[in-house]
């Protein structure tokens, strides 16, 4: 133990961090978001179901309705951060060199935002029309 | 600051010992289906962009609709669809088997076997529902 730069033990700076350095809180929220994901993706699948078959103008409508859109937000939205917090324990578990980890990183948090982001502006668009 | 870097490589490159992985094991069904929960959500993540396409093409308007529409409704669009069902199911039922393991229950050799063949069950089952019901009543994807 002469390898100490300070009175913290290494135990000490590493419990409750972890290889993303936030602890268990990202555990935690996998669990939230696995918990909203269950009536969401029931609904996401009663949804497209229902509009299998259809025209463009009625899915349109559809869509655009009002607790049709909130309910695909909302699985947009819990899904996201669900696939993020997801895509990076992956990344953690199988890519250990350092700067190939942090490119992964990035990378999936740009993936998960850009998709997130056009989902939810296309629910937007069909609600709002413009 | 040299004789501090110099320490940091060597802590840094001391050989520790691995715990065995996957090659090690008997195959037992929990264990694949714990690989399929992580495969199956590596799928789901890339299978967002289907779901974003058809809804911006659905924004987008009906010619770019129509595009979606054709895809989905051929052969190959169709088998990808049934597989993004399937995945969507598992990787649902999955979690939940895990949301059931968080509580500490369900652990027992016979108890935890039967979670995991009924998730496999499950998801196969439903898969096949939805598409009898989006066949008969709805028409199926056009």
């Amino acid at each position: 133990m002469t390898g100490l730069q300070s009175m913290r033990t290494p135990i000490r700076r590493v419990r409750g961090l972890g290889a993303a350095r936030s602890g268990t809180g990202h555990f935690w929220h996998q669990r939230v978001t696995s918990v909203a994901a269950i009536p969401l993706t029931i609904g996401l699948l009663l949804i497209i179901t229902a509009l299998l078959g259809r025209t463009h103008a009625a899915v349109v409508q559809i869509l655009g309705s009002p607790l049709v859109a909130i309910i695909m937000l909302l699985f947009i939205i819990n899904t996201a951060y669900h696939m993020w917090i997801g895509m990076q324990e992956i990344i953690l578990d199988y890519v250990h060199e350092d700067r190939l980890k942090l490119l992964s990183l990035m990378a999936n948090t740009f993936f998960v935002f850009a998709v997130a982001l056009a989902c939810a502006f296309a629910i937007l668009k069909l609600s709002f029309g413009v | 600051m040299a004789e501090l870097e110099a320490r940091t490589t060597a802590t840094a490159e001391r050989t520790r010992p691995l715990s065995p992985h996957l090659q090690i094991y008997k195959p037992m069904l929990t264990m694949m289906m714990s690989v399929v929960h992580r495969i199956t959500g590596a799928a789901l993540y890339f299978g967002m962009l289907l779901l974003a396409w058809w809804l911006i093409a659905a924004a987008a308007g009906p010619n770019a609709y129509a595009n979606v529409e054709w895809f989905m409704g051929s052969l190959f669009g169709r088998l990808v669809l049934f597989g993004y069902t399937w995945a969507l199911l598992h990787h649902m039922l999955g979690g939940l088997r895990h949301l059931i393991w968080d509580t500490i229950h369900g652990f027992e050799p016979a108890e935890r076997e039967l979670l995991t063949l009924a998730t496999l069950i499950g998801s196969t089952t439903l898969t096949l529902v939805l598409w009898v019901v989006g066949y008969l009543v709805m028409g199926g994807p056009r």
